[in-house]
């Protein structure tokens, strides 16, 4: 590829769609993710990655392409989230049993599917890794809604949220709904999931999810905080991922997801530093 | 007339076709100051996870103030300490303040927000327990005798009419736990606040409870520790020289 001086990327539509599109989804699953971190509950990004694979073999068989296949994937993942609790609260699974089942029935669905409607193709495969800088006008206004829609929905029930995650026993003895806020935690991170697919792809899916926030868990003085930074985490990745991967000609979700890597490894790093300047 | 806090009417229990209560009835008044105690498995825990609705019911009924359990809704006028809440992950993010300021939400309606007002409530409580010099430190910080005491200014910090402690003193060495059954007492004291204090230790409760109630799947007894003390069949259980050390500890 021929070497594009750097002010000149934020030129490109294709570049501005995906920067505005990654950043808003990274921030979702940035914020979502400390709470699935603290809930134990990292591995449910990939398991809805999984289902969201299989919807999308089942929008292609369709017909569906691009934005229109939003229609079967964004229900089908949200029903499997639901199922997800279901399982755990009616078949007495653990978290990580309920998602295994679960990712492996979308794993499978998309498979076989895939077979039917002829193999495997550039659509599918983009699910695997990833293609933010493909990503349409029309995605970026679904991205956009969407994003006003999860955020909203955060900031309605942060508090429940914060209490669910530190004590279900408790926050259920102070009247919290504990099983609707299990409920829109886990369908706000379907969501996130459906979207996220386009930036970083079934294979990293988790470690949009995960990274940032355990960042912000080595160095967040409250719960606030730690959302906040999590969310800038993400979106400083996806946007200094998508200049280097241009720069460098290298695949934009691995450069989104090492760049995440080096600043858990900074947090850990303050971290360690602020306990040795405590000790001595 | 005493008002009646908790009504519990042949309670029942089970788990895995295993009978855990057998037809509870115990009738708990306003002011009142209950020690549960009972062996392991005389299913002291499922007693008050029952009470609040934390587990289901084979039978009986359970009324709050006067309103069945189902239908109860006033979570504000409750304090809960659960057993073993030690915060197993240190680095969780919430700090002492926002810890404490949880237990606003169950007076607030939907969206819950923590306003700058509740913020006073939340410091008078930190200073009645002790530990407003703790407020910004991360609650997986503490030591586990700090963290009862944070997770109590929770229970604490809406003023609630009842108070429902499980073991709180499980984790606390003797001189706390003193200082921690003090305190409790004094809010029973001087505030009226009912108390059902699930614990271990007979003979220091004795000295504190109005009332003691015994449970071993079903009321062994159900009086004031003085009648416990004199009780034949708490001396046919225990032994008269059991009895007569637990009576005398405290």
């Amino acid at each position: 590829m021929q070497e594009v001086p750097l002010m000149e990327i934020f030129v490109y539509g294709f570049v501005q769609r995906a920067m505005l599109a990654g950043s808003l989804i990274s921030v979702l699953c940035s914020v979502l993710g400390v709470f699935l971190v603290l809930r134990r509950m990292s591995l449910i990004g990939d398991g809805l990655a999984h289902v969201t694979f299989g919807s999308a073999a089942m929008a292609l068989a369709m017909k569906l392409y691009s934005a229109s296949s939003l229609l079967i994937s964004i229900p089908v993942v949200l029903l499997s989230s639901l199922g997800i609790l279901k399982l755990m609260e009616k078949g007495r699974l653990s978290g990580d049993a309920a998602i295994g089942i679960v990712s492996a029935a979308g794993i499978a669905a998309g498979i076989i599917l895939a077979s039917i409607g002829g193999g495997y193709n550039v659509d599918l495969l983009s699910y695997l890794f990833g293609n933010i800088l493909s990503i349409t006008f029309e995605e970026v206004c679904i991205a956009v809604v969407l994003f006003v829609v999860v955020m909203v929905m955060m900031l309605l029930f942060y508090n429940d949220l914060v209490a669910v995650t530190l004590s279900e026993e408790l926050a259920k003895v102070s009247g919290v709904p504990t099983r609707l806020i299990s409920s829109v935690l886990v369908c706000l991170t379907a969501l996130s999931v459906v979207l996220a697919m386009k930036l970083v792809g079934i294979m990293l899916i988790t470690a949009l999810l995960v990274i940032p926030a355990a960042s912000a868990l080595q160095v967040a003085r409250s719960f606030k905080i730690c959302v906040l930074l999590a969310g800038l985490q993400g979106v400083v990745s996806v946007l200094a991922g998508i200049v280097i991967s241009f720069q460098f000609n290298l695949p934009t979700s691995a450069s989104v997801v090492v760049l995440n890597l080096v600043l858990f490894m900074v947090a850990c790093l303050v971290r360690r530093l602020r306990v040795t300047g405590s000790n001595s | 007339m005493q008002r009646e806090v908790i009504r519990a009417e042949n309670l029942s229990c089970s788990y895995t076709n295993s009978m855990v209560l057998d037809r509870i009835s115990v009738v708990v008044d306003a002011g009142d100051y209950v020690g549960v105690v009972g062996p392991n498995g005389s299913g002291k825990s499922t007693f008050i996870k029952a009470l609040l609705g934390l587990c289901s019911l084979s039978g009986g009924s359970i009324s709050l103030f006067g309103t069945p359990q189902a239908s109860f809704r006033q979570w504000e006028r409750v304090g809960y300490l659960p057993q073993s809440l030690a915060m197993q992950n240190a680095l969780f993010p919430a700090t002492v303040a926002e810890t404490v300021a949880l237990g606003l939400l169950s007076g607030k309606r939907f969206p819950r927000k923590i306003l700058s007002q509740d913020r006073y409530k939340v410091e008078q409580t930190l200073a009645l327990l002790g530990v407003d010099a703790l407020r910004n430190k991360l609650i997986g910080e503490l030591s586990g005798g700090q963290q009862q005491r944070v997770f109590l200014a929770r229970a604490l910090v809406n003023d609630p009419e009842l108070l429902i402690l499980d073991e709180p003193t499980a984790a606390l060495d003797p001189e706390t736990r003193e200082r921690f059954y003090g305190l409790i007492g004094d809010l029973n004291r001087t505030r009226g606040t009912t108390l059902l204090l699930v614990t271990h230790d007979t003979g220091v409760i004795g000295g504190y409870a109005s009332k003691m109630l015994y449970l071993d799947k079903s009321v062994l007894f159900y009086g004031s520790f003085d009648q416990f003390c004199h009780s034949s069949e708490m001396s046919a259980l225990f032994g008269s020289p059991s009895q007569h050390i637990i009576c005398h500890r405290h």
